[in-house]
């Protein structure tokens, strides 16, 4: 199983970006081995509009089963139920705590988009 | 001849100078209100037996018996209106721009043509005023498809004049960009000439040759004229901040209808563009 968190830097100690679509990396993680790739998302952090599908779609592709972030629009939200991952939002801290708290059960899955569309 | 009447700050008095510029002159023209976001020109000229017409713009719609997820469509399009998961595409109407490239790369011919509501376009007439406007629909992020449509109503050899919306972004722009002159309307205070040297700035890139009114001219500081002065801007009428005019707009009324005399020098406006328009032609 992999991870996908949203994070501002590249390993794991970085914090995490609430932003999903605009967050400046996303560490696609295995949590039981802690072996991650960071992905440079600055092309979607510029992007006109749409930055969350892109990142979305970017998250099913690199064969994360769930996402840990900030905020989810619902244009992202949309795109990743139909790839069948689920979306733990309001995480803060760093991307390590964040895996912790994932690994201990103590996360709530989202059922709807938790920001409004950005225009 | 199309005239574009256009500001950078809004509220300075481009509804009051087209509309009256429209209402003062004796021959057939056409009055379009491009400032589809909030028309108000026909609050002024009142056309009778409006006749409202949809308009809606290509949007992809998918046909999944066809589509193999190849994901040409996704990778092309520029602003994210396609994603495909697995084998799946998911369309984001709202997002596309109607440049309809999904359609043209698909492999399979599994891009069928939707449709996206833009809003309405109402037309009417009044005296010698052959009127429409564009109304937005209420969610519609984009205006300028709308106000592109508002514009093909424009025919050869047709005298029009076009209300614009405030601002120098893409919906002011679309609203320009067909005219022979523009008319730029704005107030002698710090605000409206901040925004007004952005306007020049957006015209002049434009090529279009542009002349001031200045409303509620007895405000504010000399700035403004400096300014025009400088760039050599024709000032081709002014307002003054005057009670009587507000009341007459606030009742909806026109100020070319209520008195003679602004009758003749919204008709001495009109001849001062043509003059204007001409010496630029000559010059250039």
């Amino acid at each position: 199983m992999k991870v996908a968190i949203s994070a501002k830097g590249t390993d794991l100690n970085s914090d995490v970006d609430p932003r999903f679509g605009r967050a400046a990396f996303l560490i696609i993680v295995d949590p039981e081995t802690l072996e991650f790739e960071a992905v440079d998302n600055s092309a979607n952090v510029s992007s006109f509009k749409g930055a969350g599908i892109q990142a979305a779609t970017m998250v099913h592709d690199r064969g994360a089963s769930v996402l840990m972030t900030g905020y989810c629009g619902p244009k992202a939200f949309q795109t990743l139920q139909v790839a069948g991952i689920k979306v733990v939002s309001d995480v803060s801290g760093t991307v390590m705590e964040a895996l912790e708290r994932l690994k201990s059960g103590s996360v709530e899955y989202l059922e709807t988009a938790n920001a409004e569309a950005h225009w | 001849m199309i005239i574009s009447v256009a500001s950078g700050k809004g509220g300075t008095g481009k509804t009051t100078v087209s509309t009256n510029l429209a209402a003062s002159l004796d021959r057939p023209l056409k009055l379009l209100d491009c400032d589809v976001e909030e028309p108000n020109a026909h609050l002024f000229i009142k056309p009778e037996h409006l006749v409202s017409k949809i308009e809606s713009t290509f949007v992809p719609v998918i046909d999944e018996q066809r589509c193999t997820g190849c994901r040409k469509c996704a990778d092309l399009c520029q602003f994210n209106a396609l994603a495909v998961i697995g084998d799946k595409v998911l369309v984001f109407p709202e997002l596309c721009h109607s440049c309809e490239g999904c359609r043209l790369i698909c492999p399979e011919q599994a891009v069928e043509e939707g449709h996206r509501e833009l809003g309405t376009i109402e037309t009417g007439v009044w005296k010698h005023v052959s009127f429409s406007y564009g109304r937005l629909r209420v969610g519609e992020a984009m205006s300028p498809p709308l106000i592109n449509r508002v514009q093909s109503l424009i025919e050869p050899d047709d005298l029009v004049i076009i209300d614009a919306p405030p601002g120098t972004s893409c919906p002011a722009i679309n609203a320009m960009k067909v005219s022979d002159f523009v008319l730029l309307v704005t107030e002698p205070t710090p605000f409206g000439l901040h925004d007004l040297v952005l306007t020049v700035e957006a015209v002049r890139q434009l090529s279009i040759p542009c002349g001031l009114v200045i409303n509620r001219a007895d405000i504010g500081n000399d700035e403004l004229y400096h300014y025009a002065r400088r760039e050599g801007l024709p000032i081709l009428l002014e307002i003054p901040f005057q009670r009587t005019i507000a009341e007459i707009y606030s009742r909806g009324g026109l100020l070319v209808e209520q008195s003679p005399e602004w009758r003749t020098r919204f008709c001495q406006l009109f001849a001062s563009i043509l003059q204007a328009a001409a010496e630029a032609e000559v010059s250039q």
